[in-house]
């Protein structure tokens, strides 16, 4: 407990929770992906797919997800700018208090307990709780920025940032709701403003808690990984901006074909089609950091995790936009095309970067060079990418078939298919999801298995905080 | 706009939307020509955590047409389509619009279609292969959900293939059903009956009405109950009393479960089955179709 030692304490806790979570959620995963084939494995109510799904969502992205932003941006703020973390005792408490959100959800969901908002599911009393742990966050982040040492603040902390107070505010504003009891609420809005807070707020989860949260990790360990300076400044500068900017109006494309005013629908429409070159910004500028050091990619698994994950993220923000129009969304809307969609996202993009940053981090933290085996960091990654190639195309080719199938029509005006015969044909896509399912979840045990031999017997350790490059007292003397 | 409706939320909506399409490429184009210093290792000079540094090579080309492209697309769309608050855009386009010329569409393809049937009696289009068809993929679509595909029913949704009526199987009753609905009630009857072994004798009643095995005594202690109490309804022959939707009790057809403890329950707990109204929903030529469908399954 230095000022001259970075606290690690907190960020190796939020990194192991972060394994834990992950293993949980997809665990989750796995039983819905198996009941949708097999509904005899909704065996209870409260092991039901409908309260099991809330919780997968909750468990991957606010529990794993969550902690790995937690420990990543803790790990990431001391060290450029090397200072130790703001405030000990409320980072402690932002640990503790995820942990018991997160056990919060654990129990409600399953028992019934919904706000029916979609990832925004928890009760009132959980949203409190959520609220004072994400202020002591936003005061431990940005106290820790405030005292930094270097002249400029790194550009992963921008997002950091910008991830942070964000979703603050979305979480506000969406979660505003009058407790009947205990756990018992109804949202302040109704009807379709109460639609279009709902997804103003989901698709900026999506854009903040899960795109700049995650391109805040990809700014700090590729260069770091790669041993490369990043790209562009300027590019950082420019897709950051327009990034959270443009970000904030794309809600509306989940409302296409509804109740909402069709000027929404159309701003929503147009606005995710500007949003994908921002969105490229970023993986350009990952991905041009390894100008020069390509060569690594081809016996650092950790690289490969991360720079893989970047080219997921291409490929969903890309995707993104295309969805977002209203004629392609007609065909994809409820149909699993959006499940394969959010999978690219999910388990490409934010899966494989914060796995390549645990196994940058992990070891660190715990005083040691790196993993117990690279081997098993090489086997991970293939498991896990092949999983996800398999996840991903089976969803698109179910959402595609099911999309035509609802859609054409006899000779004499009536369907040609009932909806019966399109979940049909959907088994064996559901069967192939299963098992890239399998595979990816399998990949994180090989994960648990390595990082146990990597932690086991290592003692706390607190790393000391180097002293300023000599460039930025020049630069600024 | 109708929740905002005054005018300048339209000019608002507007204003905002085309400063902020604006800004973005404000944005590209102010910091593609921004010179920032770099040293002659070609980084700006800043190193965080020992080894982190920056390059700040230009804005990839192709990035910036692609940036410049989707405003530029978004600009049309907005002129076209509606968008900027109240501007309704150059075609006018409103998905309730669309909706209903769709729709009108539809009806001027297949309404004469529907047309030549809904002239045939119902009884007459039953045996119409054709109608049988388009009767059977309007039933897929719209009942089988409920009632099955095989139009077999399952528990607490009958069966429209046994000439099994609740409320009437000629065309006019079934016709009924589908535009109206039809909502079941069975009350229940567990108190008033006494207790379970009251409600035990009463079943054993209704098996004998029904030709099913029963005990006897137990028969002879329900018959005055069922007498008092049920025969109102399901008549004292226990064959019902369509005009109330009122089953039939002596055919061995069990709604709600042919087991002693399912029918135990409907008695002493009640039941209740709800057929919605497709009024409205489906069109005229829709409901003769299912109806002639309907019709000929039993037939």
């Amino acid at each position: 407990m230095q000022d001259n030692t970075y606290n690690y304490k907190v960020v190796r806790q939020f990194s192991i929770m972060a394994v834990v979570w992950g293993i949980v959620g997809m665990l989750v995963g796995l039983i819905l992906a198996a009941q949708l084939i097999w509904p005899e494995l909704n065996l209870t109510p409260w092991l039901s797919y409908g309260r099991l799904r809330p919780l997968h969502t909750n468990a991957v992205i606010f529990a794993f997800g969550g902690c790995a932003l937690f420990a990543s941006s803790y790990y990431v703020a001391q060290r450029t700018c090397h200072v130790r973390l703001f405030c000990g005792s409320l980072a402690a408490f932002t640990f503790w208090g995820w942990q018991v959100v997160i056990m919060a959800a654990a129990i409600t969901l399953p028992l019934g307990y919904t706000s029916a908002k979609e990832y925004a599911e928890l009760e009132w009393p959980i949203d409190i709780l959520i609220t004072l742990v994400w202020v002591s966050y936003a005061v431990v982040f940005f106290g820790t920025l405030a005292k930094r040492k270097t002249p400029h603040i790194y550009v992963a902390n921008w997002f950091f940032g910008a991830f942070i107070l964000t979703v603050a505010v979305l979480h506000l504003v969406n979660s505003a709701e009058v407790p009947v009891t205990f756990w018992k609420s109804y949202s302040a809005y109704a009807g379709v403003q109460d639609a279009m807070i709902q997804w103003w707020y989901g698709h900026n989860a999506v854009g903040f808690f899960l795109t700049a949260g995650f391109l805040g990790m990809m700014y700090y360990f590729i260069p770091k990984q790669a041993e490369r300076p990043v790209y562009s400044y300027r590019l950082s500068v420019v897709h950051f901006w327009a990034l959270i900017f443009t970000y904030m109006w794309a809600g509306p494309h989940h409302l296409h074909y509804t109740a909402l005013p069709d000027w929404a629908q159309s701003l929503g429409m147009v606005f995710s089609l500007i949003l994908l070159a921002p969105s490229w910004g970023g993986m350009i500028n990952g991905i041009m950091t390894l100008s020069g050091a390509w060569h690594k990619l081809r016996t650092d698994p950790i690289l490969k995790f991360l720079v893989v994950s970047l080219s997921f993220y291409g490929m969903s923000t890309f995707e993104g936009p295309m969805m977002a129009i209203k004629t392609v969304n007609a065909l994809s809307h409820y149909t699993d095309w959006t499940v394969g969609h959010v999978h690219s996202g999910a388990l490409g993009w934010v899966g494989l970067v914060s796995i390549g940053t645990l196994y940058y981090m992990i070891p660190r933290v715990f005083g040691r060079n790196e993993m117990h085996s690279i081997k098993a960091i090489t086997l991970h990654f293939w498991v896990a990418t092949i999983g996800i190639v398999l996840y991903i195309a089976a969803m698109w080719i179910a959402g595609v078939m099911q999309g035509l199938m609802w859609r054409a029509v006899n000779d004499d005006g009536t369907l040609t298919y009932t909806f019966v015969e399109s979940v049909k044909a959907t088994y064996p896509y559901y069967m192939i999801r299963l098992l890239g399912g399998v595979l990816y979840f399998s990949g994180m045990l090989i994960m648990a298995w390595n990082i146990w031999k990597t932690v086991v017997g290592q003692r706390p350790f607190d790393a000391l905080i180097p002293a300023l490059h000599p460039a930025n007292t020049l630069a600024h003397a | 706009m109708s929740d905002f409706t005054h005018d300048a939320w339209g000019i608002y909506v507007a204003v905002i939307t085309l400063v902020s399409i604006v800004a973005c490429l404000v944005l590209l184009f102010g910091f593609s020509s921004q010179r920032v210093p770099v040293n002659d290792v070609g980084t700006t000079g800043h190193v965080w955590d020992e080894n982190l540094e920056e390059r700040n090579n230009p804005l990839p080309r192709w990035w910036m047409w692609l940036f410049v492209i989707t405003v530029i697309f978004g600009f049309i769309y907005l002129a076209l389509y509606p968008g900027l608050g109240a501007f309704a855009g150059k075609y006018g386009w409103t998905s309730a619009g669309a909706y209903k010329s769709e729709q009108a569409e539809a009806a001027a393809t297949y309404g004469p279609l529907v047309d030549k049937f809904l002239k045939q009696d119902v009884k007459v289009l039953a045996g119409n292969a054709e109608a049988r068809q388009m009767g059977q993929r309007l039933f897929l679509t719209y009942c089988a959900q409920c009632h099955g595909s095989d139009a077999g029913g399952s528990r607490g949704f009958p069966s429209l293939k046994d000439n099994d009526w609740l409320h009437g199987g000629d065309p006019q009753a079934i016709r009924l059903s589908i535009v109206q609905g039809r909502e079941g009630m069975m009350p229940p009857m567990g108190a008033a009956l006494g207790g379970d072994e009251d409600v035990r004798d009463v079943m054993h009643y209704v098996f004998r009405l029904g030709g099913r095995t029963f005990d006897g005594i137990r028969a002879t202690r329900g018959k005055a109950k069922f007498d008092a109490m049920c025969a109102v309804c399901h008549k004292p022959d226990g064959k019902g009393n369509m005009a109330i939707g009122a089953p039939n009790l002596a055919d061995d057809i069990w709604l709600h479960g042919a087991t002693d403890a399912a029918i135990m329950e409907s008695i002493s707990k009640g039941r209740k089955g709800s057929m919605p109204s497709h009024e409205g929903f489906l069109d005229e030529g829709k409901v003769h179709l299912l109806t002639a469908y309907v019709y000929g399954l039993s037939r």
